[in-house]
């Protein structure tokens, strides 16, 4: 960097540079972050998170998010990000497993719970399961065995169990709270 | 373990590290570094010719972090954890301190021939920690004794009299070194003459204790980056409609309309070579359509005009195979293999007290991996690079080998965690698609498979269908027993011997092989167009559902216990010679199954209202049984209990053999309850889970209780152990509660038939 230093290097005539105009697109956001989508209006939400954005850690799930392993929290629901073209979420708030933990790292209880009860096989489609695991304690903080069952989400290692688990662990350590 | 916080070192390739350096005054220094330890080679004796670099698998910092690489692909088998704490345990590594890299394929250049830098790479196959057990204890054995003996100079003290606890060198009086500042020394250190001793197991500090997986936190955030989230640079993504019938013809194409999205680069066309294995090119003739990201090339599918000519498969349905598998076992016909003949089947049947028969029939069955088939390719003039998601990288390295030409440590393939694999990964079609695209657009591409590629193009697990004949004497002992498999194999069209096509079906010392004076196995060969390959659990489990019911068969014929029918069959605790090297310890393998009937109380089987069902089986040394309780409710088939017991000798993770045994028993009974693969006219019929029900949370029991049976023997696989017992367990339980004995599976649509 010190040959760098005191060189002045060769710009642009500020008088060149003509400002982008604003680009028209669909506002929306996620996790917390305000985004602009300026491309086809129709792309599905996973792309756009997957392809445009990077963020991977919704996978795809099947051509209708079969698996439940790209759920994603549009507001409280989980809704298969797959389903939704970018042009139903104008103005609307959009959660993915990545913006479960909170800003400073501290993971959302039910992701600690999946590490403390080990409820991971290949965890592909782990994602998946946490955002309903997710949405279900927001709806109802105890579920019971009945609701746990409704889980939509699809995994052949065969991690089920360990999921019931962790999601009750949540349950109770909420119930142990004041 | 907290992937974040201990993540201190990006490995960039084999040997060069970029490392984040914390410095003084807040001064944060950013740089490219050689690990120290490639610099001295190992002697061949050492380690085997395979292992040179010492480096490839540990390195100790100068901070006392350790990063140590995990050589098989994890598919979600627990290899990435069990096998670096394998070498961990030798090192004395503190865990906390200790990062995990994915180490990819390594291959180096031995005279135009591959050389495996790592030996033997292969995930979800039950030889991974086998393997491991045998090798990997070894590196972590060396890099000890170097850090001792730099210990030993420093101190003043023989090495012999120093102890190592978590990272730390100890000498008798008291004072301490830490690695890392030992690292530099012991990398300059002589090594010795033959290999330094293993540590006795008495002294294991981490093996036999349980470990969370290294890669959990990293999931959990959704920052775990399969081969299905790289991308890299402007590789082009490629999409792809596959013939309906594995043997069928492109007879038209219209271009027009999928190259007009916008996005769409190029429509190419794929064919299977002719003459290559099942496995190694493409798995039907293909039309890709690549485009710059997914949205563009999924749309520009949708466009594609195509007509597709049938084979000569047009004919074949799964139901007239069946058919046809029943009259052979059903005639006279001479097996295509006799896999093996004990004794003289013929003339115990003269002798019978009692004779049994009984016929059971499983269907076609597909992979359904969560991560569908996928891979990232950028080939350049004199380099292949590429991102796959397989459980065998040195396959994957023939396929790219052959269809590139390139010299062996000229292809580079990396495999992040894989997004289960249960088989379907040590094939190599996708691979083999992959890189066929990328020279026809001569760009990096990124090939993805939809979901209903994946369960329409697989290479499928054989229908089959078991046929049995056992006969009693007047003591109820077993005295012959004659099974009869039909089934097409899955070594067909892969180069493997006529004679030995029955090895992918049956196993010649399978249960109750050698526990019955007259016994005798045949198999019989179907042919199908149908691809097939490798399948979590088989040939074990389509042969346990069928040996283990009719055992259950056997038993409530004779009106007895069916654990005590079980238990005399075995005979008394010894060492029983398998006729294949290997033998059978039937005292394990009563303890298994007295352990699960003990656990759900098998006194109460005949009276208790809910239906009692048990199991057992023995894979390569490893002992598995189930017991299951099923219970009808408003007539619905209710699972209430699961209890699985294992003995796999030395357990190295516990807790990753916990949630090996939970998963293979769900995995296993959502496989025997719902799906199957069915074709007509040559074509597969499922498309989609909701054609292929993998069981959902509600169909699940709550819990599997999982006993683990202490060991000390040299540790087994255990990725697929508890498969096979979970489908005989739940049929011979269903038959307590109902009274209906499902012969066939998927279980649910036969007993629904039946009840």
């Amino acid at each position: 960097m010190a040959q760098v230093q005191g060189q002045i290097l060769p710009t642009s005539q500020a008088s060149n540079i003509v400002p982008e105009p604003v680009r028209d697109g669909i506002d929306l956001h996620i996790n917390g972050e305000h985004y602009r989508h300026t491309g086809d209006p129709q792309m599905p939400l996973l792309w756009y998170l997957r392809d445009v954005l990077r963020l991977t850690g919704t996978k795809y799930a099947g051509e209708h998010g079969e698996n439940g392993a790209d759920l994603i929290l549009l507001g409280d629901k989980p809704v298969s990000a797959i389903t939704l073209p970018m042009n139903s979420l104008a103005d609307k708030s959009v959660t993915t497993v990545e913006g479960l933990a909170a800003n400073d790292g501290t993971l959302h209880p039910l992701q600690q719970a999946f590490i403390d009860e080990d409820a991971i096989g290949c965890g592909y489609c782990t994602p998946g399961w946490l955002i309903s695991g997710v949405a279900l304690l927001r709806r109802k903080p105890k579920p019971g065995d009945d609701d746990i069952d409704q889980l939509p989400n699809l995994c052949r290692c065969g991690c089920q169990t360990r999921v019931r688990l962790a999601i009750k662990r949540v349950a109770a350590s909420r119930a142990a709270q004041p | 373990m907290n992937g974040d916080k201990t993540r201190h070192a990006i490995r960039l390739d084999r040997r060069r590290f970029l490392q984040v350096l914390a410095g003084t005054a807040g001064a944060l220094v950013v740089g490219i570094r050689v690990a120290d330890a490639a610099g001295a080679p190992l002697p061949p004796a050492l380690l085997g010719e395979n292992f040179h670099d010492l480096g490839a698998y540990v390195r100790i910092d100068g901070d006392g972090n350790v990063l140590i690489g995990a050589r098989d692909p994890d598919t979600g088998t627990g290899v990435a954890t069990s096998l670096p704490r394998i070498i961990a345990e030798e090192l004395d590594a503190d865990w906390n301190r200790v990062s995990v890299v994915a180490l990819g394929l390594g291959v180096g250049n031995s005279n135009g021939q591959p050389r495996w830098t790592y030996g033997r790479q292969v995930g979800g196959s039950g030889g991974s920690i086998p393997a491991a057990w045998n090798d990997l204890r070894q590196v972590g054995a060396l890099a000890r004794w170097l850090l001792m003996q730099a210990a030993a100079r420093r101190l003043g003290v023989s090495a012999n009299r120093l102890r190592c606890d978590s990272g730390t060198v100890i000498a008798p009086d008291g004072r301490r070194v830490t690695y890392g500042s030992l690292a530099a020394d012991a990398s300059q250190i002589a090594l010795p003459a033959s290999a330094p001793a293993l540590k006795a197991a008495a002294s294991y500090q981490l093996v036999g204790y349980p470990a969370g997986d290294v890669d959990a936190h990293d999931i959990v955030t959704g920052h775990a980056r399969y081969a299905i989230d790289q991308y890299l640079g402007d590789a082009l993504v490629a999409v792809l409609v596959h013939c309906p019938w594995p043997d069928g013809t492109l007879s038209r194409i219209d271009t027009s309309d999928a190259l007009a999205v916008k996005g769409v680069v190029k429509v190419v066309q794929l064919k299977p070579e002719p003459g290559q294995p099942w496995g190694s090119t493409v798995i039907a003739p293909a039309v890709a359509v690549l485009a710059k990201d997914t949205w563009a090339a999924l749309q520009g599918r949708a466009k594609l005009k195509l007509e597709w000519k049938p084979g000569a498969s047009a004919g074949e349905s799964s139901a007239a195979l069946e058919q046809q598998a029943l009259a052979t076992l059903g005639s006279q016909a001479e097996p295509t293999t006799r896999v093996r003949d004990d004794g003289d089947f013929d003339a115990a049947g003269k002798k019978a007290a009692r004779r049994f028969e009984a016929t059971y029939f499983q269907p076609w069955l597909a992979h359904a991996t969560a991560e569908p088939m996928n891979c990232l390719v950028r080939l350049d003039k004199d380099r292949a690079s590429l991102v796959v998601p397989t459980q065998a990288p040195q396959k994957a390295w023939a396929v790219v080998q052959r269809l590139t030409g390139l010299a062996p440590d000229q292809i580079d393939i990396r495999v992040p965690r894989v997004g289960g694999g249960y088989g379907r990964r040590l094939d190599h079609d996708f691979v083999a698609e992959a890189v066929m695209l990328a020279k026809a657009v001569d760009a990096p591409v990124r090939l993805l498979w939809t979901r209903e590629q994946d369960f329409s193009h697989d290479f499928y697990r054989s229908g089959c269908v078991h046929s049995f004949k056992a006969i009693v004497d007047r003591k109820r002992q077993l005295t012959g027993w004659h099974q009869r498999m039909a089934s097409a194999s899955a070594l067909a069209h892969r180069g493997v011997p006529e004679d030995r096509l029955w090895s992918s079906e049956l196993r010649a010392d399978q249960l109750p092989a050698g526990l019955v004076p007259n016994y005798r196995s045949d198999w019989y060969a179907q042919q199908s167009a149908q691809p097939r390959g490798p399948f979590r659990g088989m040939p074990h489990l389509s042969n346990a559902f069928a040996v283990e019911s009719f055992v259950d068969e056997i038993a409530h014929q004779m009106l007895e216990d069916p654990l005590k029918t079980r238990l005399r069959i075995l005979g008394e605790p010894r060492q029983l010679p398998l006729g294949n090297g290997a033998t059978l310890d039937i005292g394990r393998l009563r303890n298994v199954l007295q352990l699960v009937a003990d656990r759900i109380e098998w006194k109460n089987w005949l009276r208790s209202v809910n239906g009692l069902g048990i199991a057992c089986w023995h894979i390569d040394g490893a002992y598995v049984a189930h017991a299951i309780e099923t219970a009808m409710q408003d007539q619905k088939l209710v699972i209430q209990r699961v209890v699985c017991a294992v003995d796999v000798g030395r357990v190295i993770n516990p807790l990753g053999l916990h949630g090996q045994v939970v998963g293979a028993t769900l995995d296993a009974l959502s496989t025997a309850l719902n799906p199957a693969i069915t074709f007509k006219n040559g074509q597969v019929q499922q498309h989609n889970y909701k054609d292929y029900p993998l069981a959902g949370m509600a169909q699940l029991p709550n819990d599997v209780e999982v006993i683990v049976v202490p060991g000390d023997r040299a540790p087994t696989g255990a990725s697929f152990l508890a498969m096979p017992t979970a489908a005989p367990a739940l049929a011979n339980a269903v038959f307590r509660v109902s009274a209906v004995r499902v012969r066939r599976l998927p279980l649910m649509k036969e007993f629904l038939r039946l009840l």
